[in-house]
């Protein structure tokens, strides 16, 4: 036991919870735009298992990972199309209509997979970068400033998603059409463009998220690959009360217990895995128990647009 | 209280009826063009379309053994429809499934190991009750949450489908491993087998078909009664009519959204536990195959009706048994079938229930107008 204590065991923990939270990050933060906007978007995570795929696929055929994050962004895009589609402009009750998505998303990303790669692969994705000078401060080099760029990208995504939000007119456009539509559409905000351009570019994260798994965590793919990240990140969204910093500390907070549950097992601690695996969910259901009391969700959230009504 | 008039209710009825041909067409419509999405990939894999959907509809109506197969996977996904009718139409959207489906199954599989001396008389309907609390326990915790912390039922749901998923493995590995695995030194994560006399009869011989799926679909009309003829279903239904007025006329919204998630959960505990007593025979990984996600796809389909969710789950199950069959004979993986499934999903709530909402907001300006007329 006294192994756990040890400082090169807290760093490990500490630099796989940096790692680990990447998907989050990118598929919360997304989600948030789309529900600041007023659309629930339940479909995170078939969204990201396309990304993972597309991404997977276009840096296994062509080795250019570049290409192939492009790929799953546009993959987010076309998913986020298609969820602007029903939830917009035909009004449909959004969490049903996520969990089509998700069910869409999981199928045909799994189709694909067996149709064109078949088996279990590997490729070479997004490499680890060490940054100069910080990288090299010990301990907190290790754990912060040697990652890959998907890896640094996810935190950098923290503070700009706040200024879009807090500092630009657009973000102040997203929020409106969020609170009040039937307001914003008095003022001559077209709610339903705002809320296609939220969603899509929640989608288009939610993309990023899966390719973060797929060409820069794990570098494979296989059916069901993120297993229900997507619904834990739309989770982080409300437990972070819709600002990307309280999504940064549930994200943080998620990936911790998470990556201390997986040293743990490395360990051979003696808890199960299968109850060091509930710890995170249990954790997060009470979590979000104690966080609702605070809770500011935006208003219309959940809530289709129709001119002229209410 | 005026919404609770009798003319109302009247009135409401001959909406209903003059709204459900369009309400009828609409599921129908989706799922053509779901289909021929399904066929456009279907070309894209080099794959006559014609001749995969084919094999798809001899493979699950063709034989008596797609039939039974069929109902077989009809059965749970009717169970799990049945709960989700009741969640939806009091506004609780209720994606445990998987996880209710599970701890229905655990407790099944655990009764009657532990009381293996009961006869199958009293053994049987026991054992499903207790399915069916077990799968009410784990809606009743997000229920309960949302009620009384107002803790979104979405992701607490789904929150849950993990937590039983890990809960499942657990035992499965541990008390409820099947001994004869331990012994041999199989360690198969399964248990073990159930008493002969917990069994659900048979319907045909060398089919998987037992009374489960009779069960069922005594408790669709059981859930119609409950929805349509009784005080409680009423004001189920008032919650997620109007949730503002249920609450002016005087009904708890919070705990009838609490009752009908802790509702929808016994169903499909009571799914599970039919899977195990009828069909496996014991616990095992996997047991839910996705049923609780496609019974929300059922139900949509149905109307949210229990009585439409019986074609529905027949149909959705031969869609599901065809697809292995499509599988085997012309080499397209099944995933397909779960691509169409969403597909579905997508088109039938982009259409019905804005057509339904429609239907909805005609009522109130004609109880509105009954009411300015009174």
């Amino acid at each position: 036991m006294n192994d756990v204590f040890q400082l090169s065991v807290i760093a490990g923990i500490l630099t796989s919870a940096i790692r680990l939270a990447t998907p989050y990050l990118y598929a919360a933060i997304g989600e948030t735009f789309s529900q600041r906007s007023g659309v629930v978007n339940l479909g995170v995570d078939g969204i990201m298992l396309m990304g993972a795929y597309t991404s997977f696929f276009v840096v296994l055929t062509t080795g250019n990972i570049w290409f192939g994050l492009l790929a799953a962004i546009a993959a987010g895009l076309m998913m986020g199309l298609l969820m602007s589609l029903i939830s917009v402009t035909l009004k449909a009750e959004q969490g049903i209509s996520g969990i089509g998505l998700y069910m869409f998303g999981l199928g045909l990303s799994s189709l694909l997979f067996k149709t064109t790669i078949g088996t279990v692969k590997t490729v070479i994705g997004f490499q680890s970068i060490k940054i100069p000078v910080l990288g090299d401060i010990p301990v907190i080099g290790a754990i912060f400033f040697n990652h890959s760029l998907l890896v640094y990208g996810a935190f950098l995504l923290v503070p700009l998603a706040w200024w879009v939000l807090e500092k630009t007119t657009w973000g102040l456009k997203i929020k409106s059409v969020g609170q009040n539509p039937a307001a914003a559409d008095s003022l001559g905000v077209n709610v339903d463009k705002v809320r296609y351009a939220s969603v899509c570019i929640g989608s288009m994260l939610a993309g990023i998220a899966g390719a973060s798994l797929s060409i820069s965590l794990l570098n494979l793919f296989q059916e069901n690959l993120t297993a229900g990240m997507g619904f834990i990140a739309v989770a982080l969204v409300y437990f972070g009360n819709w600002k990307p910093q309280g999504i940064l500390l549930g994200a943080l907070l998620f990936s911790s217990v998470n990556a201390f549950q997986l040293w743990m097992q490395v360990l051979g601690v003696k808890i199960p895995s299968d109850v060091a695996i509930m710890l995170p969910y249990i954790l997060t259901i009470a979590a979000l128990a104690v966080a609702v009391r605070r809770v500011q969700q935006p208003a219309a959230l959940n809530k289709p647009f129709e001119r002229g009504e209410s | 209280m005026p919404l609770l008039r009798e003319g109302k209710v009247v009135h409401k009825n001959r909406l209903r009826l003059t709204g459900s041909f369009l309400n009828a067409l609409m599921p129908l419509a989706g799922m053509l063009l779901a289909l021929l999405i399904g066929a456009v990939m279907l070309l894209i894999l080099k794959v006559n379309p014609l001749t995969a959907y084919g094999e798809l509809i001899s493979g699950a109506l063709g034989s008596k053994s797609g039939i039974t197969q069929t109902l077989v996977k009809a059965t749970p996904l009717l169970l799990v429809g049945l709960g989700i009718c009741i969640a939806f139409r009091a506004s609780v959207i209720n994606i445990g499934g998987e996880g209710q489906i599970i701890l229905g199954a655990i407790a099944a599989t655990w009764f009657p190991l532990t009381f293996n001396t009961w006869p199958g008389w009293l053994l049987v309907p026991t054992t499903l009750i207790v399915g069916f609390a077990a799968g009410a326990f784990w809606g009743f915790i997000p229920g309960i949450l949302k009620a009384r912390l107002k803790v979104n039922e979405i992701l607490t749901t789904v929150m849950m489908n993990a937590i039983a998923l890990q809960l499942m493995n657990l035992l499965v590995r541990s008390v409820l491993m099947d001994p004869a695995g331990i012994t041999s030194g199989t360690f198969l994560a399964q248990s073990e087998r159930l008493p002969e006399q917990a069994w659900l009869t048979r319907l045909v011989p060398q089919t998987l078909l037992n009374t489960g799926s009779l069960v069922a679909v005594g408790l669709a009309i059981v859930v119609y009664i409950f929805l349509w003829r009784t005080t409680l279903g009423y004001r189920i239904r008032a919650v997620g009519l109007n949730p503002d007025a249920a609450r002016f006329s005087g009904i708890n919204v919070q705990f009838n959204q609490a009752l009908s998630l802790t509702l929808a959960g016994g169903f499909a505990g009571i799914a599970g536990a039919i899977e195990v007593m009828g069909v496996q025979h014991r616990l095992l990984e996997g047991i839910t195959s996705g049923y609780g996600f496609s019974g929300i796809v059922a139900a949509l389909f149905g109307g949210l009706h229990p009585l439409g969710t019986i074609p529905a789950s027949i149909l959705f199950g031969a869609l599901l048994v065809g697809g292995d069959k499509m599988q085997r004979a012309v080499q397209v993986p099944n995933a397909l079938i779960g691509a169409i499934l969403g597909l579905v999903v997508l088109f039938v709530v982009g259409s019905a229930l804005w057509s339904q909402r429609w239907a909805a907001r005609r009522q109130m300006d004609a109880v509105k107008n009954q009411e300015e007329l009174a």
